[in-house]
């Protein structure tokens, strides 16, 4: 298996936990040997996580209502 | 939900079929806060967000009729949002889909990446201590084309199933697959000189 199969047709196969045995053996024999395929898996796994946690980030909490947008739905609502 | 909070539910659920105007200032002040946080996640600007959020609320009051009292309201409103958010985004279509390839690694004739990968110097959950990092994440998100930025936003924020998100986009599973594996391939790639080691 060469870096470019692994990172584009399998990588993210093998994070999900379905990737077939026989093509397991292979991803795993790989990493084995290849320290950039090692990195390249752990930075992807590294961003999935920041992309989660950033869409948690305490900024986009809402701590008061609007007022002025509860206002502005209230009075385009439907009759 | 336990059954008090499930009768509560099911009360306004009736007084706003019922066109009490009560009722919609309820649901508004109730869920606004939600809708509002997922508004921020898809939307680029503050002002698009409470568009977005105002379309939902909108689109919510003309279905209240089909809204099916087995689900929960949170559920159903949280699904509204997201497809309003969906809309707006598509009317402002800004990154055309070929955009995406400039953000994928590259690999030899021999199969080899061009540029080797180095371990981040920081685990991700040290690095969002640093709410700058955490800006610079939001921005490279932003900075994806919008249809693959759409899938990350579904599954790795939203947390919806492929299929979920496959059918808030209209597109089949595997195609799901494939942007989303992309997309952060492409955040990826965008992150890392942040991220990586820096060498003198």
């Amino acid at each position: 298996m060469k870096c470019a199969d692994l990172i584009t047709m399998f990588l993210a196969e093998y994070v999900d936990g379905t990737l077939p045995p026989e093509t397991l053996a292979d991803f795993e024999h790989h990493l084995d040997v290849c320290a950039s395929c090692v990195a390249y898996l752990n930075t992807y796994r590294e961003t999935i996580a920041m992309a989660a946690a950033a869409g948690t980030a305490p900024r986009l909490d809402v701590q008061d209502v609007p007022e002025e947008l509860v206002r502005a739905i209230l009075d385009v609502r439907p009759r | 939900m336990d059954a008090v909070q499930q009768r509560q539910e099911a009360s306004l659920v009736a007084l706003l079929r019922s066109g009490d105007p009560g009722a919609f200032e309820t649901l508004v002040r109730l869920y606004m806060p939600m809708m509002l946080r997922v508004a921020r996640r898809f939307m680029r600007s503050e002002e698009d967000a409470r568009d977005a959020v105002q379309d939902a609320f909108v689109s919510a009051f003309r279905s209240i009729g089909r809204f099916e009292s087995s689900a929960r309201l949170s559920t159903w409103l949280h699904r509204i949002v997201v497809n309003a958010c969906l809309m707006r985004l598509r009317t402002q279509r800004r990154h055309p889909e070929e955009d995406i390839e400039e953000y994928l690694p590259r690999f030899g004739e021999d199969g080899h990446q061009v540029q080797r990968s180095e371990m981040w110097t920081e685990t991700a959950e040290s690095i969002l201590e640093r709410t700058e990092l955490t800006g610079i994440v939001r921005n490279a998100i932003d900075q994806l084309p919008d249809t693959y930025r759409e899938v990350l936003l579904l599954r790795d924020i939203e947390e919806l199933s492929t299929d979920e998100a496959a059918a808030t986009l209209g597109v089949t599973a595997n195609a799901v697959k494939i942007r989303l594996h992309r997309a952060r391939q492409a955040l990826r790639t965008l992150l890392d000189p942040y991220m990586r080691p820096v060498t003198s």
